[in-house]
């Protein structure tokens, strides 16, 4: 084509876009006052808005003079200014460096300023390190499922698995508790953790040590705990060791009694801070 | 009119002087150019449905119980900020198509700006003197994930949750101090009641106003350097050649801003992103399955699912072991990033001004360093979804996991030494057919038998 027939042709696809888009803008206000859906009001929000890219583009490429300008360009300034702003900061520099205590003084006025001006950023959390070293588990709290009712000893069936939290506490965040009840002799009980878990019922933390995930899959098959953030597993059946994946350390074991009311209840809270590890876990 | 509004301006402000050279301003066409520029736009987008947004939006973190439309989650107890975006979504009329854009437009955004910083990599645009504009650009990138990650995580949904949940994590990782800046920023231990508060005013007022400023910053210094340019004809390292700004420019440039507003309305109409009803509300015991981010920070939580399961232990404290993949790889990454103009010209010795741009197979090394640094969040990248494509393939995860703990070491080394061989190759090639249409350089021979570039301005 040649150029005036191509400016010709632009120009009457520009004036069609604009058309498409008038009614796209038309489309949209009846889709937003007719019609809850997100489909119809996005098609015709698109059709406005794309009429409208379509006229400017080809307005800009096609129907103005095509020329090209040339700019010169001059980044630094010239070598007398750069001298002259140089002596003057440096001349000014000197004055208050003359004053050797005084502006010594100054910068140190506005150095503790500076520090004193940080101390309220304290206020924008309490100190953690409470909270972090302890759950609201206590000696001979009942565990108790999602909707508060309490574990007995004869609910569970052995390889079945239970989101528990300790009664009065459900669903806080660092007491969640997984609690499994395996086939009894299953679980290889590290000497220090005898009779922590009576009857083959066992619990652990749900909180990954990896980055805080809840532990939510099991694999009944093998025994294994897996968290499906970033795909840590844990063998239930060796104290929740892990196995593979990206965490370190053991989800810590919650240890259990049976009391004689035949409820399952906690000896004592965790014996080591839950959830990822910290600096000052140690 | 317009000459009327500009005389009018101008008896008050005297803008003229500027404008008659303004509107004459050169813009250089070629397409990588546009890349900042969908960049803007898309913050443009983020501006016009975030006011939308933040009108309808509740911040509040008390729970009540649902009762609306969407019916698997009648009864359910959700927060009130969970309930007011399931309010947008369903019962706003145009909620959910501008919130979709809004997500859409914060994932284009985060796009728009990686590849125009890597065209700005591979060019050779960060050199001297526009290094300065590089840090600015890189700080709004971090701004910008910023941004999208506390944007995804204000619905209080459960998998944003899961993801806020371990950024707490990360961030108690750090030796000394973690455990405090965890607790400071969110208002105490993981969950607290203040961060649903936190995030919004971060989200919606402290860092758009950040990036607002950036921008404006970007684009001044931008202005004022002028743009840098590909060789050609007529092309010199002392002038800039392009498009005027009026009419050329503005016309083109509205026309690219219409088509991202246009490409974004049809992904808010046709394709759905964050189905927050799907996810249900956060609840620290559950866990979404499979959880995977968005894409921009996909490459940190991949990095996370590569770590090594080990702690180190000094003195009596704990150095976890996420923190080498959740905070010193992140770190060190954008460290170099951010020193790179100055790395690059260590080895270079070259401190010159370039407004000429490189194309990218005239640098080798440069370029093959480049797309190893690409390659490395590409394979983090991939590895945030292992689970999933183990799946797929029928494959245990552990064995994915190892593959990419081995890739994410061997394909950045394996693409530095392919693409460094392609470009030399490429390079030779384009050098025996002359480099198209490079100008003819002139050289001046020294009294000492040396060569050296003889600068077109000078001649007589």
């Amino acid at each position: 084509m040649t150029s005036p027939d191509r400016r010709r042709f632009a120009r009457g696809v520009a004036g069609a876009a604009a058309i498409v888009s008038l009614f796209g803008s038309i489309g949209f206000a009846a889709a937003y006052v007719a019609t809850p859906s997100a489909q119809w009001q996005g098609l015709a929000l698109g059709f406005a808005l794309a009429g409208l890219a379509a006229v400017f583009a080809l307005w800009g490429t096609t129907l103005v003079s095509n020329e090209q300008v040339v700019e010169r360009r001059e980044m630094s300034s010239a070598p007398s200014e750069r001298h002259s702003a140089t002596q003057e900061l440096e001349a000014g520099a000197e004055q208050i460096g003359r004053r050797r205590w005084l502006s010594r003084l100054l910068g140190a006025a506005l150095g503790v300023f500076g520090i004193a001006a940080l101390f309220p950023i304290r206020s924008f959390g309490p100190n953690p390190n409470p909270e972090l070293f302890r759950t609201k588990w206590t000696p001979g709290a009942r565990l108790v499922r999602e909707d508060g009712s309490p574990v007995r000893v004869d609910e569970l069936e052995a390889g079945s698995i239970l989101t528990v939290f300790p009664e009065g506490f459900v669903g806080d965040a660092s007491s969640q508790t997984l609690l499994l009840r395996l086939e009894p002799g299953t679980l290889r009980t590290a000497p220090e953790r005898a009779g922590w878990a009576p009857q083959g019922y066992v619990a652990f933390s749900k909180v990954c040590t990896h980055a805080g995930c809840p532990v939510g899959l099991y694999r009944r098959s093998s025994h294994q705990l897996l968290c499906p953030c970033h795909q840590s597993t844990f063998d239930v059946v060796a104290g929740a060791k892990p196995t593979s994946g990206p965490a370190t350390r053991p989800l810590p074991q919650l240890p259990l009694r049976i009391a004689a009311d035949g409820y399952v209840r906690a000896q004592s809270d965790f014996r080591e801070p839950v959830g990822p590890s910290f600096w000052e876990r140690g | 009119m317009i000459a009327r509004l500009m005389l009018w301006l101008d008896d008050r402000l005297g803008t003229s002087a500027f404008a008659s050279r303004a509107l004459r301003k050169a813009f250089p066409d070629h397409w990588s150019f546009m890349l900042g520029e969908i960049a803007l736009y898309a913050f443009a987008a983020l501006l016009v449905t975030g006011i939308f947004l933040g009108f309808l939006f509740n911040d509040s973190n008390v729970h009540q119980i649902y009762r609306g439309p969407y019916a698997p989650l009648d009864g359910v107890s959700v927060s009130g900020a969970y309930a007011s975006a399931l309010r947008i979504s369903f019962e706003t009329q145009a909620g959910l198509v501008i919130r979709q854009i809004h997500h859409w437009a914060a994932l284009l955004f985060c796009a728009a700006i990686v590849t125009h910083m890597s065209r700005i990599f591979f060019t050779g645009a960060f050199r001297k003197p526009r290094d300065i504009n590089w840090t600015v650009g890189l700080t709004l990138l971090l701004l910008a994930l910023a941004a999208g990650f506390t944007g995804y995580s204000l619905p209080d949904d459960l998998l944003s949750g899961t993801g806020l949940r371990i950024a707490a994590s990360i961030a108690m990782t750090i030796p000394f101090i973690g455990i405090w800046i965890e607790s400071l920023f969110f208002g105490g231990p993981f969950p607290a009641p203040q961060m649903t508060g936190r995030l919004f005013f971060t989200h919606v007022f402290l860092l758009p106003g950040l990036i607002l400023g950036l921008v404006a910053l970007h684009m001044a210094i931008l202005w004022h350097q002028k743009h840098a340019q590909f060789r050609g004809a007529g092309r010199t390292e002392q002038n800039v050649v392009g498009s005027p700004l009026w009419p050329n420019y503005a016309l083109k440039s509205l026309g690219l801003g219409f088509a991202t507003f246009a490409v974004l309305a049809i992904l808010g109409g046709f394709f759905q992103i964050n189905p927050i009803w799907q996810y249900g509300p956060y609840d620290p015991a559950q866990v979404a399955s499979p959880a995977q981010p968005d894409w921009y920070v996909g490459w940190l939580d991949g990095a996370l699912r590569l770590g090594l399961p080990i702690d180190v232990h000094v003195f009596g404290h704990t150095i976890p072991a996420a923190f080498l993949p959740g905070v010193i790889f992140p770190l060190v990454a954008f460290t170099l990033l951010y020193l790179w103009p100055w790395i690059e010209r260590r080895f270079t010795h070259d401190a010159a001004v370039h407004n000429l741009l490189d194309l990218p197979i005239e640098v080798p090394w440069r370029t093959a360093t480049g797309v190893a640094f690409l390659a490395v969040f590409l394979v983090t990248t991939l590895a945030a979804s292992d689970d999933v494509q183990a799946r797929l393939m029928g494959v245990p995860v552990e064995s994915l996991t190892l593959a990419y703990q081995v890739l994410v070491v061997a394909f950045p080394v394996f693409c530095w030494f392919l693409v460094y061989q392609l470009c030399r190759e490429f390079r030779s090639r384009a050098v025996r057919r002359g480099l198209g249409e490079r100008p003819i350089v002139e050289f001046v021979r020294s009294a000492e038998g040396g060569f050296q570039e003889h600068e077109p301005s000078n001649v007589p």
